[in-house]
């Protein structure tokens, strides 16, 4: 038996692999796909204080090896979140990411202050970088100032460990990463969907009702790659690596590249049993190349 | 549900565009009518299923009739016999065939919205007369014109259904859409089911309003999980969602049949 735990924030998890926010749904829609007490962690859709309704349709658009989604962060809010989705959660032994989304930092902050009080979670990971919502979202994750000033606030009111979820769409990845260390993340996550833009050349329209949307799946894997390169190395707080992995491999390379958990993201949807495939393919490749502990693989590249 | 390889027993052209292809499956004994499967493109530049309705489901094959809209419907249009495809289903909600007991039943199926229906009919006609069964089944299905070759109409025929075939130029059966068809034919319903373009599916709905007949109508949209956790396929309903919380359902997990009556289209 390979060893394949890490620990972050002080949180020891069972092997390095979890899911993206808003691909997975709660975990409940995938259950009878794997089994949820074998991954890692389930990291869920974005939860605010109350229900959103998200954007018209269509919200998701396939392009060359991806995918663009906006879906505009509709969720049932934080009261049935935890009544329903949290509660289902709690039959499976297995950590609990909890994405939180806000359209002001007032928002941000009464989500945390509520989420961070139930036991079941283990982290709460702030989404500054949603880029299909007019207000909150990407506002705060594409300026560092207003990420350091996020991150303090919900910093001030949280009792569990955070992560800021990041965007590429910034120059550079580093400073952002720097700004949410600055301001006490315990965690940073990157990366989230590129903005993106897809015409249908026939009727003249948008093809996605919000004109843009986040661009994702392994056409961006790359990118993502060097990211949490860059971030990595420019922050002493754990990353947690995501963007287009497809199989095992690009997840390791993720690991190399400095990211101590990863998050499988669209290729949930074309393969719904990938995260385990992901896990057995990691313990394979350890036994092969006589790697202990996977944990030793973490940032091998700086 | 689960995802699974399936194999392609045969391929037919029907007509322009639209073809017919029978898969062998595991999970077709487990499918219902107006239920879905995603079919996943031979390509990996193509990663997400594309929904595609369950025309029949007999034994251990899945009958698919589809319209080619794309690149990923043009290379499953391409594919041949005994090769296999990756398919994930069945999913959503399918008909409700209680919805049709003791009653009088119309079918309203515009061009390609007829596959969704087939297998409706199929269940429905082997119960007519019984007391959980329907009175009558009645199909109409419309075309665009004489050159669609009134693709499925022996189907529903074959099935028990009585069948009034429409187009829109008049070019073959009675002249108009589905609805004046059925005026035309002097058809009446207590109950109809439809599945159809978006603009036949919103003139169901207003015609079930204004006389008093309940309709249940499937709807579609781009998807990408086909299973509930992207809520990319919504659509807006009336009272607020049991599971969103909000106005608006997952058409490939609360649908895609809905009561016409419950959606705003």
């Amino acid at each position: 038996m390979r060893d394949m735990s890490v620990s972050l924030c002080g949180i020891k998890f069972r092997n390095p692999v979890t899911c993206a926010s808003g691909t997975f749904g709660s975990g409940m829609e995938y259950s009878g796909f794997l089994d949820l007490g074998k991954l890692g962690a389930v990291t869920t859709k974005g939860v605010s204080v109350t229900a959103w309704e998200g954007n018209d349709t269509p919200r998701v658009a396939e392009t060359p090896s991806g995918m663009m989604n906006a879906i505009g962060l509709q969720n049932p809010g934080a009261e049935v979140f935890i009544k329903r989705d949290l509660a289902f959660l709690k039959n499976f032994d297995v950590p609990v990411i909890v994405n939180v989304c806000g359209h002001t930092e007032e928002e941000y902050v009464e989500a945390v202050k509520i989420l961070s009080e139930r036991e079941e979670i283990a982290m709460l990971e702030i989404n500054v970088s949603c880029p299909n919502v007019k207000e909150g979202g990407i506002a705060f994750g594409t300026d560092a100032d207003s990420l350091l000033s996020i991150t303090k606030a919900v910093k001030q009111v949280s009792k569990k460990p955070v992560i800021m979820k990041l965007s590429p769409n910034v120059t550079d990845i580093s400073m952002m990463a720097r700004a949410a260390e600055e301001g006490g993340a315990d965690a940073v996550s990157l990366i989230n969907t590129f903005t993106a833009m897809k015409i249908d050349i026939y009727r003249r329209r948008f093809v996605l009702a919000n004109r843009t949307g986040g661009l994702s799946g392994p056409a961006i894997h790359p990118i993502a790659v060097r990211m949490v390169y860059e971030a990595s190395k420019a922050v002493k707080i754990p990353v947690i690596g995501m963007g287009g992995i497809a199989g095992w491999e690009d997840a390791v390379e993720m690991m190399m590249a400095g990211a101590s958990l990863v998050a499988v993201g669209m290729m949930n949807f074309h393969e719904p049993g990938l995260m385990m495939d992901i896990i057995n393919g990691m313990e394979a490749y350890m036994e092969k190349t006589g790697i202990e502990k996977i944990s030793d693989i973490i940032g091998c590249m700086h | 549900m689960k995802k699974c390889r399936a194999e392609v027993v045969s391929k037919r052209k029907l007509c322009e565009g639209i073809y017919d292809i029978r898969l062998k499956t595991e999970i077709a004994p487990e499918a219902k009518s107006g239920q879905f499967i995603l079919v996943f493109p031979n390509d990996p530049s193509k990663l997400l299923g594309r929904p595609l309705c369950i025309c029949e489901a007999e034994g251990e094959e899945i009958r698919i009739v589809f319209r080619v809209s794309g690149a990923g419907t043009e290379g499953l249009a391409d594919i041949d016999i005994n090769k296999e495809i990756m398919i994930e289903g069945p999913l959503g909600n399918g008909w409700d065939l209680s919805a049709a007991a003791g009653k009088e039943v119309l079918l309203l199926c515009g061009g390609i919205g007829a596959p969704a229906l087939l297998e409706l009919s199929k269940r429905l006609c082997r119960m007519k007369g019984k007391t959980d069964g329907p009175q009558n089944v009645r199909a109409v299905l419309g075309y665009r014109d004489s050159s669609m070759n009134a693709f499925l109409s022996q189907d529903f025929k074959d099935s028990g259904a009585d069948v009034v075939i429409a187009t829109d130029d008049g070019s073959a059966g009675i002249k108009g859409n589905v609805i004046e068809a059925a005026d035309k034919a002097l058809i009446g319903a207590d109950v109809i089911f439809a599945c159809g373009p978006m603009p036949m599916l919103e003139a169901v709905k207003e015609y079930s309003e204004k006389n008093g007949i309940k309709a249940y109508i499937s709807l579609e949209e781009r998807m990408a999980c086909g299973v509930g956790a992207c809520l990319g396929c919504v659509v807006k309903t009336t009272e607020k969602d049991s599971h969103s919380h909000v106005n608006n359902a997952r058409i490939c997990t609360e649908g895609p049949v809905f009561d016409a009556s419950e959606v705003v289209l």
